[in-house]
Parts: C-alpha cells; sequence; structure tokens
C-alpha cells in the first residue's frame, strides 16, 4: 500500500507546530498501525529527516502509553481498540490519514505526537488509592465480596489510562477517567472509609489541571479502548453529590 | 569479586525470621535523613518504592515511560502464586518451595526459594487490601486457577490483566506517598550511569528524556528494579523499551551478572508474520488446557489444516510425551515446535509455526463454553491474525518472553557493590535455569514489599550517611567523572553520523542472538555468534545515524544507547552459554541431550550460579568468571521427565 500521511510535527512545547504531508510506501496489511509509523520513520532517517516523535511501549493495549487521534478520531477507527493494535488492514490503498496528538490544556504537546499526560498523576496523587501500609492486611479471604462487585469494581479498574476519553471530549473533560478510578475503588468495601474524601479531592484535582466538565457528549465512552461505560460518570457524580452534601 | 551469599543458618523454615531479627533497625526519627533512589516503578520498583516512603525513608523513584503506571509488569496476563491453599487440595509453603526449585531445573538458590514461598501469602493479602480486585467465586471468596508445573491449584487472578491490576495497587501505594511527599517520582528520565564512591553506591547519573538534561543524583543506596532483558533477541514478548542498560552500567561499576543465559521462550505466542514485525504477542500458557497441538506428517504440506485428515496430523507433544501431553513445561513445548520446524514441518507462509488446534474442545464442550474460557485470547487473536480461530486452528510458535538471569544479588538482595541492591525480574535470584508460570509477578512484589525494605534499612544502619562512609554529595569528583563519561558517550553517539539506523543493528543483533542463542546452542555456533557481535559492535560505533540532536526529547538517541548495551551484553550471553557445558531449563546445548533428544544436565560440574565480571573494554579484555556452588540440602536433584 501506498499512503498520504498528514502528520503533526512539533519541535517541542514552545514551538508552533504544522501538518507535513508525508508518503508512506510499501506498506502491509499485517503492520500494525505503529509499525507502519516505524517504516516511515526508518525511510526518513535514510533520507537524513527527523523521524516522527510518539509515544508507545508495550504494543498490545495495556500500557496506555500510545496516543494519536486517527482521521479526527483517538485511537483510530476500531473500536475496544487501542492504536498499537490497529492494523494496516484497517486502511485502504492510496489513503490519506491525518495523524495528530491528544489535544488538550491539560495535555501539553512535547514534541511531534507525545503529549504530557503527568496532569492524570497528580489527580491520582489526589485521592486515587486506598490509605493502608504495607504489611497491616488481614487474611485476604477475612472480606468476602460479592462476585458482582467485585466484577464491576474490575470493569472500571480496566482503564489503562491512555488519555483518549479527554482527547475526544469537546470539553477536554477527564471525568471518565476519574470515574473508572472512583467506581473501581467505591465499589469495594475496603474502599469505604475515604469514599466520599476521595471523590472530592480527585474532583478539585480535575478541575485544577485544567480539564474540563462534563456535556453528555458521550464521545468519551465511544472511544474508550477499554469500554468503559458513561454511566461510570453518573455513579461518581451521584458519590460526589452526597459527599458535598455531607460536608 | 567475592560471593557471599549471606545465607543465614539454622533450618530452612526459620531463617528469614532469625534474619529479620538479627537485621539492625534505623531510629523512626533517622530514616527521613537517608535518601533511597529506586530505578524502576513496576512491581518490584513500584512495591519498593512506596513501602520505603511509608517506612519514612526519602524516596526518588525513576521510569522511563510517562508514568509509573506504565511498566511493563502491566502486561502480565495469567496470574500470581501464592501458597495459600485456599482450595484446600494439598498446597504448602513447603510445595511452592519444592515445584519452584524443580521448576528451576535444580539451578536456584534454596533459601531464597523458601523465602519467596513463605512470604507468597502476604502478597495476596497486600493487595487485597489495597483494592486489586482479583476474581471471586460466587460466595464472595477469591478464585484460583492451575498453571504449568504445579499439580495444585494456587494461582491467584484478575481476568485476563492479572499485572496490570497488581501494578495499579502498586501505583497508588506510589501515588499516596507521592502526595505525602516522602517519594519524589521522577518520569521520562533515564538511568544512564551509576556512581560509586569508595566501594559504595552512591547515586546515579539521569537523562531526562523530554529536555536531554543530565542530571546527578545522590543517596544513600540505590535500588534497580529495571526488568528483564528479552529485548536483546530484537523480537520478544517485552514491551519496546525495555532495557539492560542499568544492569549493564552496574556490571561495568563491579556488579557480578548471574547467569546471562538463561532465558524463558515461550511455546504459545503469535508467530512472526513479516520482517516490519516490531514484537511479538503472547498467548496465555492456558489456552494448551484446551487446545491440541500438531503438524502435518506430511514435511512441507500446504494444505489448509481443516482438509488434513486426522490420521495425517501429528500430534508431536501427545506423542513425544504420553503422559503430560500439550502439558509438558514451557521449555519442553517450545523446543519441540522447534524441532518439528527445523525438520521442514512447519505451517504457514513461514513454515515458522505450528497449530493449536480447539476443535476437540468446541465439539466436546460447544464454542460458548470455549468463549467463556478463552474469549479475550481468542479476539486479541483475530485482532492481529484476522483469523477466526473458533473455525481455524491457531498458529502459534514459540517466542522470548523473561528472562531468569540477572545482578547477582545475596540472600539481601545486594549486589556485589555495597549499597546496590537488584529487585525483580532484573536480579537472578528465585528462578534457576526456568520460571513456573505466575511465579514473576510474586517475585517482583515479594522483594518490593518485604524484602528490600529490611534489608535495605540493615544495610542504612550500618553504611549509610550517618554511617562510616560519610554523607557524599554530588560534587563528590566520582560525580562528575560518571556525568563526563556519560556527556563523552551521547557525543561519540551523535557525531558518528553514519549510514545504518539503530533499528536495523538491533535487529541484526536479534538475529544472531535467536539463531545461536535461542531455544538450542552450540559450541561452534556460540563462538562464530561472539565474533559476529564483536564485529557488528564495530560496526554500530562506526556507522549508525542518530539523528536529531541531544538537547531535547529524541527517541533515536534513547534507542542508540540502549542498543549500544544490548551489544555488550549480547557477547556476554554468549560467554555464558559457551561456559555452561550442560542443558538445564530454558538453556539447552545441542552436545548436551539424550538420544531422544532430552536435556542432560551435568550436576557434578554445573551445580553453580555463573557470575561474571567486568575487567574493562579493552580488546584482550574477557569479563572473568565466578562460581556460586548451589547446595541442595532439602531437594532431592531428579532428572525432570515429562514422559
Ligand atoms: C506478556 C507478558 C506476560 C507475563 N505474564 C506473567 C504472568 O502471568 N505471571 C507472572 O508471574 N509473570 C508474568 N510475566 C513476567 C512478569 O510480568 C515480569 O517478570 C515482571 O512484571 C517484571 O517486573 P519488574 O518490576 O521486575 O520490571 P518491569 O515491570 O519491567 O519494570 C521495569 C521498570 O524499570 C524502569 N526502567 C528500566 N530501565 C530503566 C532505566 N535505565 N532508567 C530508568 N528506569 C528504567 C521502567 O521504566 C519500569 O518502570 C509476563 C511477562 C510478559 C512480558
Ligand atoms: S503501546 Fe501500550 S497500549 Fe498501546
Amino acid at each position: 500500500m501506498k499512503l498520504s500521511l498528514h502528520v503533526w510535527r512539533q519541535a517541542n512545547s514552545n514551538e508552533a507546530g504544522r501538518m507535513d504531508q508525508i508518503t508512506a510506501t510499501d506498506i502491509t496489511e499485517d503492520m500494525s498501525f505503529l509499525e507502519m509509523l516505524d517504516k516511515v520513520n526508518e525511510d526518513l532517517i535514510c533520507e537524513g529527516k527527523e523521524p516522527i516523535a510518539f509515544d508507545h511501549d508495550c504494543r498490545e493495549g495495556i500500557c496506555g502509553m500510545c496516543s494519536l487521534m486517527i482521521n479526527g478520531v483517538a485511537h483510530g477507527p476500531e473500536s475496544g481498540t487501542t492504536t498499537c493494535q490497529l492494523h494496516m488492514r484497517s486502511f485502504r490503498d492510496g489513503d490519506a490519514i491525518y495523524i495528530e496528538p491528544w489535544r488538550s490544556r491539560a495535555f501539553p504537546v512535547i514534541r511531534d505526537l507525545m503529549v504530557d499526560r503527568s496532569s492524570f498523576d497528580r489527580v491520582m496523587q489526589a485521592g486515587g488509592y486506598i490509605s493502608v501500609n504495607t504489611g497491616n492486611a488481614q487474611d485476604a479471604n477475612a472480606l468476602p465480596i460479592k462476585k458482582a462487585d467485585a466484577d464491576a469494581a474490575f470493569d472500571a479498574a480496566a482503564c489503562i489510562g491512555c488519555g483518549a476519553c479527554v482527547a475526544s471530549c469537546p470539553n477536554g473533560s477527564a471525568m471518565l477517567f476519574v470515574a473508572a478510578k472512583v467506581n473501581h475503588l467505591g465499589r469495594l468495601p475496603q474502599g469505604q472509609p475515604e469514599r466520599s474524601e476521595r471523590v472530592k479531592k480527585m474532583v478539585d484535582a480535575m478541575d485544577a489541571e485544567g480539564f474540563g466538565a462534563c456535556s453528555n457528549h458521550y464521545e468519551c465512552e465511544a472511544v474508550c479502548p477499554k469500554d468503559i461505560p458513561a454511566d461510570t460518570i453518573a455513579r461518581m457524580n451521584r458519590d460526589h453529590l452526597k459527599a458535598s452534601l455531607c460536608d | 569479586m567475592k560471593l557471599d551469599s549471606k545465607i543465614p543458618g539454622g533450618p530452612i523454615q526459620n531463617k528469614w525470621t532469625e534474619h529479620r531479627f538479627n537485621m539492625k533497625l534505623v531510629n523512626p526519627a533517622n530514616k527521613r535523613k537517608f535518601r533511597v533512589i529506586v530505578v524502576g516503578s513496576g512491581l518490584a520498583g513500584g512495591a519498593a518504592a512506596a513501602t520505603l516512603g511509608e517506612l519514612g525513608y526519602n524516596v526518588d523513584c525513576f521510569c522511563f515511560q510517562d508514568s509509573a503506571r506504565r511498566a511493563h509488569s502491566i502486561a502480565a496476563q495469567g496470574g500470581i502464586n501464592a501458597a495459600k491453599n485456599y482450595p484446600n487440595d494439598g498446597d504448602s509453603i513447603w510445595r511452592l518451595f519444592y515445584d519452584t526449585v524443580k521448576g528451576g531445573d535444580y539451578r536456584a538458590r534454596e533459601a531464597n526459594v523458601y523465602r519467596l514461598a513463605e512470604i507468597s501469602s502476604n502478597i495476596i493479602d497486600t493487595c487485597v487490601a489495597q483494592g486489586v480486585p482479583f476474581a471471586r467465586e460466587y460466595g464472595g471468596l477469591l478464585d484460583n486457577r492451575s498453571f504449568g508445573g504445579a499439580q495444585v491449584s494456587r494461582t491467584f487472578y484478575a481476568r485476563g490483566q492479572t499485572g496490570q491490576q497488581l501494578l495499579i495497587g502498586a501505583y497508588q501505594a506510589l501515588s499516596r506517598q507521592v502526595s505525602k511527599g516522602s517519594v519524589t517520582m521522577h518520569t521520562r528520565t533515564e538511568l544512564q550511569e551509576i556512581v560509586v564512591v569508595d566501594g559504595h553506591a552512591r547515586g546515579i547519573i539521569t537523562r531526562n528524556l523530554v529536555t536531554g538534561k543530565l542530571t546527578r543524583h545522590a543517596a544513600d543506596a540505590v535500588l534497580l528494579c529495571t526488568g528483564g532483558y528479552g529485548n536483546v533477541f530484537y523480537l520478544s514478548t517485552n514491551a519496546m523499551g525495555s532495557n539492560v542498560t542499568a544492569a549493564v552500567k552496574a556490571w561495568k561499576k563491579g556488579a557480578g551478572f548471574a547467569n546471562p543465559c538463561y532465558t524463558q521462550i515461550h511455546p504459545t505466542c503469535i508467530p512472526v508474520s513479516s520482517e516490519h514485525q516490531s514484537k511479538l504477542t503472547l498467548m496465555s500458557e492456558s489456552l494448551r488446557y484446551d487446545g491440541r497441538v500438531w503438524v502435518p506428517k506430511k514435511k512441507g504440506d500446504t494444505r489448509a489444516p481443516n482438509v488434513i485428515p486426522e490420521d495425517e496430523r501429528d500430534y508431536y507433544l501427545e506423542r513425544r510425551y504420553p503422559s503430560f501431553g500439550n502439558l509438558v513445561p514451557r521449555d519442553v513445548a517450545s523446543r519441540a515446535a522447534k524441532e518439528r520446524c527445523d525438520a521442514g514441518y512447519g505451517v504457514g507462509s513461514t513454515g515458522l509455526a505450528v497449530y493449536l488446534d480447539f476443535s476437540d474442545a468446541i465439539d466436546r464442550l460447544g464454542e460458548d463454553a470455549v468463549r467463556a474460557r478463552y474469549g479475550n485470547l481468542f479476539h486479541m487473536y483475530e485482532k492481529i491474525t484476522a483469523e477466526n480461530p473458533y473455525k481455524v486452528p491457531m498458529k502459534i510458535f514459540p517466542a522470548v518472553h523473561y528472562t531468569m538471569g540477572g545482578l547477582w544479588v545475596d540472600y539481601e538482595l545486594q549486589t556485589t557493590v555495597p549499597g546496590l541492591f537488584a529487585l525483580g525480574e532484573c536480579n537472578f535470584s528465585d528462578h534457576g535455569a526456568n520460571r513456573l508460570g505466575a511465579s514473576a509477578l510474586m517475585q517482583g512484589l515479594a522483594d518490593g514489599y518485604f524484602v528490600a525494605p529490611y534489608t535495605v534499612g540493615h544495610y542504612l544502619a550500618q553504611h549509610g550517611s550517618m554511617g562510616a562512609s560519610g554523607k557524599v554529595t554530588t560534587d563528590h569528583p566520582a560525580f562528575a567523572e560518571s556525568e563526563n563519561a556519560l556527556r563523552d558517550r551521547i557525543d561519540r553517539l551523535m557525531n558518528i553520523n553514519g549510514s545504518q539506523s539503530v533499528e536495523s543493528f538491533h535487529k541484526r543483533l536479534g538475529k544472531i542472538m535467536w539463531d545461536e542463542c535461542g531455544m538450542a546452542r552450540d559450541k561452534s555456533g556460540l563462538r562464530g555468534a561472539i565474533e559476529d557481535i564483536q564485529a557488528l559492535q564495530k560496526e554500530f560505533w562506526s556507522d549508525v545515524c542518530v539523528p536529531g540532536s541531544k538537547d531535547g526529547c529524541n527517541p533515536e538517541l534513547d534507542k542508540a544507547g540502549r542498543v549500544a548495551d544490548f551489544l555488550e551484553f549480547g557477547e556476554l550471553m554468549c560467554r555464558d552459554a559457551l561456559m555452561r557445558e550442560e542443558s538445564c531449563g530454558g538453556h539447552f546445548r545441542k552436545e548436551h541431550q539424550t538420544e531422544d533428544g532430552e536435556a542432560r544436565r551435568d550436576d557434578d560440574n554445573y551445580a553453580f550460579a555463573g557470575v561474571w565480571e567486568y575487567q574493562g573494554d579493552g580488546d584482550g579484555d574477557e569479563p572473568s568468571l565466578h562460581k556460586e556452588n548451589l547446595e541442595f540440602e532439602h531437594v532431592k536433584l531428579t532428572t525432570r521427565s515429562y514422559k
């Protein structure tokens, strides 16, 4: 396949970026999207040009490091898929593909397609945990947990922290990310003592980082590679309301 | 180099308890005066940094990814072992200890393995308290599954994402310490030099992968938790960034490297499909419980699998190992697949694949039951290959997965450089020559949550900045020396301006390693490989092309540094494989096999950990070998047989 790529190039966070046209040649269907970029980069290096910088690590859809808006859709056209799991058989010879970084006030561009998502870490540091020290635990089976609750907690805990939800939300909201953690811990008995405090602190931190508010567009749900549903946000809102009223 | 394993005396059951009592403690008020560097935020590093922070130490934690939560531990699928005996099927600390020593083909240190088994239960308790959503039964209690190399069900799991959930648990604990100010997290920051002062590790030099800035960090102790080196083979199931840099730097500063040739090749991975392939994907071991492995009986048979009649199929594992069949351990299954493909019976476009067929299971249980068990794996397989495994057998092939070798450590997880500790996959400690499934997660968390926090304190109480050597700051000449050496190396890389990409060197190294130091090795191949790698190394340093600048974000430069270290390390692996004139676990020497192709161990001459000491970079310089003899008091050495 031969493809016409339109790629965001930006030297660093201080300089202005632009879309560059790059032709990708000898692309095969069984390549992953990132392998296609690897190939393009090898060619650029051979021509004495600078390769395209993008984030990636596990290439299995679990570390959350890869990103990319592909033709305007976070992680590209396949649902329930990260960019690293996307394959070139989803594209046709001659296609034009627009590749851009996550765009959000809270995710400044570092270079080309790489962005800084440390705001997510800071939101987690505000309260996304259970305050227990190593070595203080009782026997694991001393606390039975309903299977349904454990499963629901898992569904929320499946979040990989990639930021697709933020990138595709018109408001740049991080509600799905925050709600996933609030629900994971809030569904479990171990998470109850700090439940109110946690949701308040995390939401405050989210606001402080410059993420927008949720106005029910549901774009986040549509692009989430782990299919975390938007009603997770509704549950968080209930927790937040309750916590605020009890103040 | 002196190898003092510091195995405590007394009965094996009491060693750890007594040793904990005998180790020195740091007064709580003094703990915050100590600074500890933890390199790595995976299960080992994340757990250690969080726990040391909880104890009151000042911790600096580093990772090269953009968040601590992305360490490669996140990718582990299957589960984590613990001797809880919840299913009441006869498990015990002793049995987990025994299985691990045997599974490691009798090349691990008994005392360490026993401690690991002893601690395993505490890990599960801790993780549950943190909110890790392990799989549960309808009664609300934890569920277990069975894994290779064991006859009991002792594996705890969280769907197919156990590593993710455990790592998020550690990351949460770490985040809590960051918010309290006891841990400072340095992301997108790579260790590139280790600083040793008066024989003790006292700091590191890092490169910020966004700004390119080099920074000196001084500390009272340094913990390396930097993961495995499987990417020396270029293609592996490891993440793209996994590297051996920290371990090589430690080796060059005097830390012994143990058993570098012990690598685990996992039998069920998705085969390579093209030369552009960048990594390999694991298909969980659990698939072999219902899948049957076969190749056509006729050489070069290109018919579609479904039209090959039953009596023209060779279920070679069932044929060769009637009692274990498709469930033989990883090393045995991998070699058997290679043997068939080498003999010309492999399938697929490359001939480097065998079938893993679920049609019997689907006939027996129905498609829905198979979907309930393996749905997510089948889905992942279909995503990558565009083939539906419910209809067509999967094609699989072995792939590099885990490295048992690593920095040599004593019972306290300290390397041969005082003050330098190694935890998790980057040390050599517990798995001997072959690791059992679900034991790496257990080891990483045991080291990080429960071993290092005590042993590091013991070291600090004696040798920290309050101790004899005095407070070391980054003004010490040793820091300047290390930083200059690093600066020179970066300049050298940037100034070669050659014609070949970093990636192309990595690929060539990977091919040499896979061909000559992979699943089967022999003397002449290894000798040739050493020469080839030396030549490749020369070529790299004269013709590699690193575009861009050293100031600022430059992923090609990051990769160049890592590949340079892999090149050096690949040679060491081949030397170790050449030295070890026996076959054991993941190390198979063609010269040392039985008539029917099984591994032949040599306990009289090779029951030791082979520890290599760096001797310099000069032309005639060769690393020297030291031996830690392994003594087996509790587990009797026998030949593993799965016939
Ligand atoms: C696909 C896959 C599936 C697996 N499944 C299982 C399983 O089911 N059960 C099981 O027990 N084991 C499994 N394993 C093995 C297990 O996951 C690993 O051995 C284990 O997680 C390693 O943990 P770690 O903390 O030692 O290293 P890692 O998790 O690899 O962490 C390494 C850390 O070091 C950092 N780092 C590395 N180099 C540097 C440097 N130079 N400077 C700064 N930071 C650095 C990285 O950023 C990272 O934070 C699996 C492995 C793979 C690849
Ligand atoms: S690279 Fe890890 S999720 Fe894509």
